[in-house]
């Protein structure tokens, strides 16, 4: 079976620094594999990678066994890769409705200049996602005025608008409340689950990682460190000492 | 939310105004025909600034339309007026159309200048072009509608004024229609966030090109107005005061209301044409203090007087066509 991800001796160098080092990975459809790593280990290089903002100087980058590795991030999200940002990327002078109708304007062979953004349909499907995170009762709130934990969900709606074959989400529970971190992941597998996306997810939060991770990978310095199911990994002595030791 | 105007409503204001002119005296029909025809124009402005993007070149497209239906009339004799609109839009449009796609991709202080330093090329060709009349330019007949040649100066002023009113005032209702489609919604987006609009498939140099193109079609059908108005033609249609005055008017108007350049538009002139009436040496010094007063009293330029809305107010604090802007840290 063709992996939804496939990378092969993906390289990315920053002058002296080596962002990745002949990274080789693959991804299984329906996989929840979740990426962490100290800062500057390379986590979010791969995703600006996979994702079309940074192309690789080396090695091939496979979506669904095509090679995506030269096209830019417009291209990569049509033919099905989404994500979400570490700092949520909204319009926020725009309302939350407004922002997911933005997200579904994206969607068809093109935008209308006449029909009314607010027509129905294209409400109604802003709705809906909206409401898979039970934040329906906030669309017509300005995005301005909404907490970060709620503009962190509104970004992984707008991700998910495309029904993404794989689904990036960069930190999805930075920012959020310690008390609210589970009940905010909760909210996003729920989410995410009727359109069955594989979801890659980089994290500093191990118990996270432990509870909603599949499958592990730790980078380090461009490179990956370990490979496996959570608590293979976050047990992995170098792991141990040069990720998760780092992180706490 | 705000109740919007239904668009056969704003048919029928559009048709009100026309017939208004019946009345009006004849020395304000050319005024109102020369603030419809720069009202056209800031309107492009602003549905281009709308993508985050300012052009200080609209003077290309307004000298295009202008000399490529100053030459067709002179060529072919071609007088009639709605045809000239129509011309005028076309040569604005075509080169909107070639233009838009290569500079969407710059933004910023960036776009303002290429789309400035396009216009003051133009200027200079023009300037030097022997075969367009160079610094002097040319002249071009009075122009007609459907067959009908109109002698008297009154009824030549008002045919002027109700196609100029007609048409921006048409152009005034597709652009509202515009910015309420999920295209408009689309380029607010833009100028919010434009990789983040990628991102999500979209394509933001499209979305630019396009609102350039509609700036670009107004601008050229201006063109046409200013021609037939004036019925002379020169370079400086393209001169960079002359962008400037439009955007002037699209600074004074903001951005929270289509009706709301029409009247800037029309405040600028009456304020002008006093001012150069009472004060003739110092009429820069009233207009100066006029726009001051806007400004200052008037943030949000002239619509929001009557747009208090609270998503319009929020959109319009970060909108570039408000004084305000350049407060914002």
């Amino acid at each position: 079976m063709i992996p939804v991800l496939s990378v092969r001796g993906l390289e990315k160098r920053f002058g002296a620094v080596v962002a990745a080092d002949a990274l080789t990975l693959d991804i299984p459809a329906g996989q929840r594999l979740s990426l962490i790593g100290a800062n500057g280990a390379g986590k979010t290089t791969f995703v600006n990678m996979v994702t079309g903002y940074l192309k690789p100087d080396r090695g091939s980058i496979l979506l669904d066994g095509t090679d995506i590795g030269k096209h830019a991030p417009r291209r990569v999200a049509q033919l099905g890769i989404s994500r979400s940002f570490q700092i949520p990327q909204l319009f926020v002078e725009l309302s939350a409705a407004e922002n997911l109708a933005v997200a579904v304007s994206g969607i068809g062979p093109r935008m209308s200049l006449r029909a009314p953004a607010e027509a129905q349909g294209r409400r109604g499907k802003s709705v809906e996602l909206l409401e898979r995170f039970g934040l329906a009762d906030l669309a017509d709130r300005p995005v301005s005025e909404l907490a970060g934990g709620v503009r962190k969900l509104i970004d992984i709606a707008m991700a998910l608008v495309r029904r993404p074959r794989l689904l990036l989400l960069d930190e999805p529970t930075s920012g959020v409340s310690a008390e609210e971190k589970f009940a905010t992941m909760d909210r996003v597998i729920h989410a995410v689950a009727p359109d069955a996306a594989t979801i890659v997810f980089v994290e500093h939060d191990m118990e996270i990682v432990s509870r909603y991770a599949d499958r592990v990978v730790a980078f380090y310095q461009g490179r990956i460190l370990a490979d496996g199911v959570p608590a293979e990994v976050l047990n992995n002595q170098e792991v141990r000492r040069y990720v998760t030791g780092g992180l706490r | 939310m705000r109740k919007e105007l239904h668009p056969l409503v704003m048919i029928v204001l559009v048709a009100a105004v026309t017939l208004f002119g019946r009345v009006l005296p004849t020395w304000t029909l050319s005024l109102a025909t020369v603030a419809a025809s720069n009202a056209l124009i800031a309107l492009g402005i602003v549905v281009l600034a709308r993508t985050g993007n300012v052009s200080f070149g609209q003077g290309l497209f307004f000298a295009a339309g202008g000399y490529g239906v100053a030459l067709i009339a002179n060529t072919w004799g071609l007088t009639d007026a709605a045809a000239q609109v129509i011309i005028g839009a076309a040569c604005g449009g075509l080169l909107g159309l070639v233009i838009g796609p290569l500079i969407a991709r710059y933004s910023g202080i960036f776009f303002g200048m290429l789309t400035l330093a396009l216009s003051m090329v133009f200027y200079g060709a023009l300037m030097k072009s022997t075969a367009l009349g160079g610094s002097d330019g040319f002249n071009v007949g009075r122009p007609s509608l459907f067959g009908m040649s109109f002698t008297d100066p009154r009824e030549a002023d008002f045919m002027l004024y109700a196609v100029s009113v007609i048409v921006t005032g048409f152009a005034g209702i597709a652009a509202t229609i515009l910015f309420r489609s999920e295209f408009g919604l689309a380029s607010l987006a833009v100028r919010e966030n434009n990789l983040r609009v990628e991102y999500l498939g979209l394509s933001a140099n499209r979305i630019i090109s396009i609102n350039f193109l509609i700036a670009a079609i107004f601008a050229g059908a201006s063109g046409a107005f200013a021609l037939m108005a004036q019925r002379h033609i020169d370079p400086q249609f393209a001169y960079w005061t002359t962008s400037g005055e439009f955007v002037f008017v699209a600074v004074l108007a903001g951005n929270q209301s289509v009706a709301a350049v029409f009247v800037a538009s029309m405040a600028l002139e009456l304020v002008r044409s006093f001012s150069n009436l009472y004060l003739p040496n110092t009429w820069q010094l009233v207009l100066g203090v006029f726009l001051l007063g806007v400004i200052l009293f008037l943030p949000r330029g002239i619509g929001s007087l009557w747009i208090r809305n609270g998503r319009r107010r929020r959109i319009s604090t970060t909108a570039p066509l408000t004084a305000e802007r350049g407060a914002t840290p």
